[in-house]
């Protein structure tokens, strides 16, 4: 399979790979996706006090365009409010890496994670979200 | 040390030079078709045929008559099944196979089944063999055919052939088995075996792509439908001009692999449990399939909490599968690793190493060093990795299936 050459460059040089201390303040993590299926995202934020995502981290279990949407939401969601990161699509992200038809559903995944971080981050901050309950977290 | 490396053996071979020397005069010069009875042209064509057919009735220990040629072992195995089970049907309508047995076997049946007739799909143990107790069990009064494969093309496993043909041969079953992966590899002497119907290919053994032959038992005498019809080549089994070139090819391919393959198979050995001693020293790597009753150039490895399809794109310069060539188009983890029992995600992060005629040392340890690398990256990506490492058992975890 040809791999577009963003989603090379973000496999080969992920961006913000980690994961936060447990006790630092303001954290959101959302882990979406299942081994069975090939692919395991989790995405961590961190959010400062007035409800802007200042860093966030990332680990993925699944494919070079799994890795690479994990990797690029993690730099679309840096200096975003939670609500304004609610509103990246899944469609910029396979559109930003030219993701196959096959391989659409990264991109989905990716839009999951942030839904199930910013779902995170409000339950353990005195808000509740409708939607996106925080899929396959512990 | 050239790049990239071909650890793919199982997919396709190169053609062995000498092979090709063989083959190049019977495009050029004596290009006759080898069914011309009036003229030098034919003649020659034919004598190199028929020299093809012993060196390949040679290796296998059957007589050459029994030898016929097809375009390869997929269309072997269709003539062998369909082609017996059309001619037998008046006798039952039962088939018996594996789940683990090549497509060209598996979706021959199912056409089968389409036709009317009923079949049984055995499960394998955990190690990827067949238990003959069960497969006892699973013949029936109507059971007319069974077919399985002497060594599966992904994990390597040779199965018990002797034992199952003693079985059926006192059933009066026939028994058919696809040996495209075995030629070369193991010992096959069909003097011995109860087997009446086997397939071969030349492309897995150092000859062509696009020959292959089927081995039609003549005593006792086994009978076939044709499933491609014309000017009645090949005693009227398999009509169609015969490709003298790709014959001589395949002939030459086994013939060579019947002089050299002893001593080949042991550095092959050598060079396989090089790979397999150097993989062995990271955590968490599982082998997939029994490891002694097993061609000694194959290697399926499950890399625990790293993803396939991101490990091949991580060792590119390394042409390797991931489940079988034919399926790596889709997202479907290997159905034979499932077969075994396997859970998906070791399924989904398996490696088919096959190394071969023209492996070196230099390029097994690269290659250990390039994956142990690698592997090393992509753990410190997943976090199946770090809840292992935390002691997490991933099965406790309600995952959230896509």
């Amino acid at each position: 399979m040809a791999y577009s050459e963003k989603v090379l460059d973000h496999y080969e040089h992920p961006r913000n790979v980690g994961t936060f201390a447990k006790d630092e303040a303001g954290l959101g993590t959302g882990m979406v996706g299942a081994p069975a299926c090939g692919d395991v995202m989790r995405l961590q934020i961190k959010v400062s006090k007035d409800g802007v995502i200042e860093d966030a981290k990332f680990k993925t279990y699944g494919c070079g365009s799994a890795i690479a949407s994990s990797s690029l939401v993690t730099e679309w969601v840096k200096g975003k409010t939670v609500d304004q990161a609610l509103q990246i699509k899944n469609t910029q992200i396979a559109e930003e890496l030219a993701l196959p038809p096959v391989k659409i559903h990264c991109s989905i995944l990716a839009e999951d994670a942030i839904k199930a971080a910013v779902a995170d981050y409000k339950a353990k901050h005195g808000e509740t979200m409708e939607t996106a309950a925080c899929k396959g977290s512990l | 040390m050239k790049l990239p490396i071909y650890m793919d053996y199982s997919a396709t071979t190169p053609v062995d030079p000498r092979v090709a020397e063989k083959m190049i005069p019977y495009l050029t010069e004596k290009f006759g078709n080898p069914a011309s009875r009036s003229h030098s042209f034919g003649w020659e064509a034919d004598a190199a045929v028929e020299l093809a057919r012993e060196q390949v009735a040679a290796l296998v220990n059957a007589d050459p008559k029994e030898i016929v040629w097809t375009s390869g072992a997929t269309e072997s195995n269709n003539l062998a099944i369909k082609g017996a089970a059309h001619f037998y049907q008046g006798k039952g309508k039962h088939i018996i196979t594996m789940r683990i047995e090549h497509k060209a076997v598996l979706d021959t049946v199912r056409e089968l089944e389409r036709e009317g007739f009923s079949a049984t799909y055995l499960d394998p143990e955990p190690d990827g063999l067949l238990d003959l107790e069960k497969f006892k069990a699973a013949l029936r009064p109507d059971t007319i055919i069974v077919s399985v494969m002497l060594v599966n093309n992904e994990i390597g496993v040779i199965q018990d052939i002797a034992a199952i043909g003693e079985i059926c041969r006192a059933k009066g079953i026939l028994l058919h088995v696809d040996a495209a992966q075995a030629t070369g590899k193991v010992a096959i002497d069909l003097q011995q075996l109860k087997v009446d119907l086997m397939s071969f290919s030349a492309h897995k053994t150092y000859g062509p792509k696009g020959i292959g032959a089927l081995y039609v038992q003549r005593k006792p005498r086994v009978r076939l439908e044709a499933q491609m019809h014309g000017g009645g080549h090949e005693r009227g089994m398999r009509s169609g001009t015969l490709p003298t070139h790709q014959i001589v090819g395949m002939g030459e391919a086994f013939r060579i692999a019947q002089a050299e393959m002893a001593q080949e198979n042991e550095r092959i050995r050598m060079l396989r449990d090089r790979l397999l001693n150097g993989l062995s020293t990271m955590e968490e790597v599982h082998i997939n399939g029994d490891m002694e009753q097993r061609v000694p150039h194959n290697l399926n490895l499950s890399f625990n909490f790293v993803e396939g399809e991101s490990l091949i794109m991580a060792i590119k310069d390394v042409a390797v599968s991931s489940g079988s060539a034919c399926t790596s188009a889709s997202l479907e983890p290997s159905y034979v690793l499932r077969a075994l029992g396997r859970s998906d995600e070791l399924a989904h992060s398996s490696i088919r190493f096959t190394v071969g005629r023209f492996t070196t040392v230099e390029e097994v340890d690269y290659v250990v060093e390039l994956l142990k690398n690698k592997i090393g990256k992509l753990r410190e990506l997943s976090p199946l990795w770090d809840m292992y490492k935390d002691g997490v058992d991933l099965n406790s975890v309600q995952w959230a299936a896509h």
